[in-house]
């Protein structure tokens, strides 16, 4: 609802509050969404998730969420779907080339931006969808990569040496292991 | 025209370039070279006929450091940029291969990125691309699987990396010198900086501005780009272009996407006796303010169906130059 995906990038400070709560949560409930299955969690998540960003920001369940690095305006709500910033066409006082009667996703994107705590994450630039991942729960696949991200940089000790010796990875792969024979089953992270 | 259709078989080796150079083109060297580098749109033909394009080069040819061939620019169906661009190469004269998102996806731009690099083509300009709904053709599926910026980190990817964005080898990688655009006048023009920043570091070497009719507008950018430190790490050209009359300039103002007119030019074209004349001396003051601009390091005309007074207006401007050079 246009209302309300405007709403939600004046108040977008407090939205980014809540994703990064929610985020957490369900990083913290990896574990047990791992045990249950997310492809068995998959279509109950985007069926919540599509009804409520859908209701908020115009959700078109791109898969690949960025609202918290695009002010809390969604950019798949631009007619050309731009990820990285607005076209040059935008109409005095903000408004879409395409849809005239709609301010520009970017230039709210923007605006939102500079309210939030890490608006800065605008200026990074992203790389095209992948349309495969239409439909799928976002928020899902957004805990998903955050647990890997975390493995990642535990274990960067240990990929560092792998890293600075590619050829011996390569030839002798004994000599800079990646696999990890050191965590046991079910331990802590 | 045969004298300026050089050598109709001449396709270029894939060989090394300068030191410290991304393609080595004419436009790149101008650039590099510290010297005021000029470009300009040449406006493609509704023909299948090659002496169409030659015709249409001819008065930017020797007065350009490369002539840009646009896209289906404002979604109008025209000869294809690639098919111009390769047929320049053959008259040995640098080309701007513009590439819009509108219309391809990922895998038809990334065969005709390396399509055009062998048949000689050494610049692109990434562009999003008008909405269908502005050209000749509004019924067309829109694509835009990329957006500018992605297709700026795409094709220097495919550059530096030799790979596809699929991650598989390029073996022999298109030398590419990767331009972008920018429009300084209009909305939001406190962020216009900012998204130039973003181009950068996406990977362009080189900026064509949208039309600047609003020296302090562009003025201010300019200001804002130089304290990002942006103009020590990519050349500017600023676009400019002249109009041939006040209902024109209206028209364009109020019909064509993101461009930014000020009343008093308009004015101006209003009360002169030959609007096209005064048209092409605003565009010849215009030249002189841009090129005292820290930062600018050269002009994009875009002179649409008034190619004829390129040449003069750079003479005029005193910017000429004679450029003998190829690709």
């Amino acid at each position: 609802m246009y209302a309300l995906r405007r709403f939600a990038v004046r108040r977008s400070r407090q939205f980014e509050w809540i994703y990064q709560r929610l985020e957490s949560v369900l990083v913290a409930l990896d574990p047990l969404l791992s045990r249950i299955g997310y492809g068995r969690l998959e279509r109950p998540a985007a069926f919540v998730e599509r009804l409520a960003k859908g209701l908020m920001f115009d959700c078109r369940m791109c898969g690949q969420c960025v609202l918290s690095s695009t002010g809390m305006s969604c950019p798949m709500n631009c007619p050309k779907q731009l990820r990285n910033g607005p076209c040059g066409g935008v109409r005095p006082g903000g408004y879409c080339e395409v849809k005239p009667d709609m301010r520009c996703v970017w230039v709210e994107a923007w605006d939102g931006a500079t309210r939030m705590k890490r608006g800065e994450k605008i200026s990074v630039v992203l790389p095209p969808v992948d349309r495969r991942l239409e439909g799928s729960s976002s928020w899902l696949r957004a805990s998903r990569e955050r647990v890997a991200n975390l493995k990642e940089s535990s274990e960067s000790n240990r990929t560092a040496l792998a890293r600075a010796y590619p050829e011996a990875r390569h030839s002798a792969p004994t000599s800079a292991p990646l696999t990890d024979e050191t965590r046991k089953e079910g331990a802590a992270r | 025209m045969s004298m300026f259709y050089s050598d109709p078989n001449a396709i270029r080796p894939y060989e090394s370039i300068p030191e410290g150079h991304k393609a080595g083109s004419v436009l790149e060297r101008t650039l590099r070279n510290g010297e005021f580098a000029v470009t300009s749109e040449l406006n493609p033909p509704d023909s299948a006929d090659p002496e169409d394009v030659f015709a249409a080069a001819k008065p930017l040819a020797e007065v350009t450091d490369a002539i840009n061939a646009t896209d289906a620019s404002g979604a109008n169906c025209h000869m294809s940029s690639i098919g111009i661009c390769s047929l320049l190469t053959r008259t040995g004269h640098g080309s701007v291969y513009q590439i819009s998102c509108r219309d391809r996806n990922r895998i038809a731009i990334q065969g005709d990125v390396l399509g055009a690099a062998a048949m000689g083509v050494r610049n692109v300009l990434c562009l999003t691309g008008d909405d269908v709904g502005a050209g000749d053709q509004p019924g067309a599926k829109p694509v835009f699987d990329l957006d500018s910026v992605s297709l700026i980190r795409l094709i220097r990817t495919m550059r530096d990396e030799g790979r596809f964005l699929s991650g598989r080898q390029i073996t022999k990688p298109p030398r590419l010198f990767i331009g972008a655009a920018e429009n300084p006048c209009v909305d939001p023009i406190e962020f216009r900086a900012e998204r130039l920043a973003k181009k950068v570091e996406a990977g362009a070497d080189f900026i064509q501005t949208n039309y600047i009719f609003d020296i302090p507008r562009f003025e201010r950018f300019m200001a804002r780009v130089r304290d990002m430190g942006l103009d020590k790490r990519v050349f500017i050209l600023a676009g400019v272009g002249p109009l041939a009359s006040a209902k024109a300039a209206r028209w364009m103002r109020s019909n064509v996407p993101g461009i930014h007119i000020p009343d008093p030019v308009i004015d101006r074209l209003e009360k002169a006796e030959k609007p096209g004349d005064e048209g092409a001396r605003i565009c010849v003051e215009l030249i002189q303010q841009v090129k005292e601009i820290a930062g600018v390091s050269g002009v994009h005309i875009m002179a649409y169906r008034r190619e004829h007074l390129v040449a003069d207006i750079l003479r005029e401007a005193g910017i000429a130059r004679t450029r003998k050079e190829t690709v």
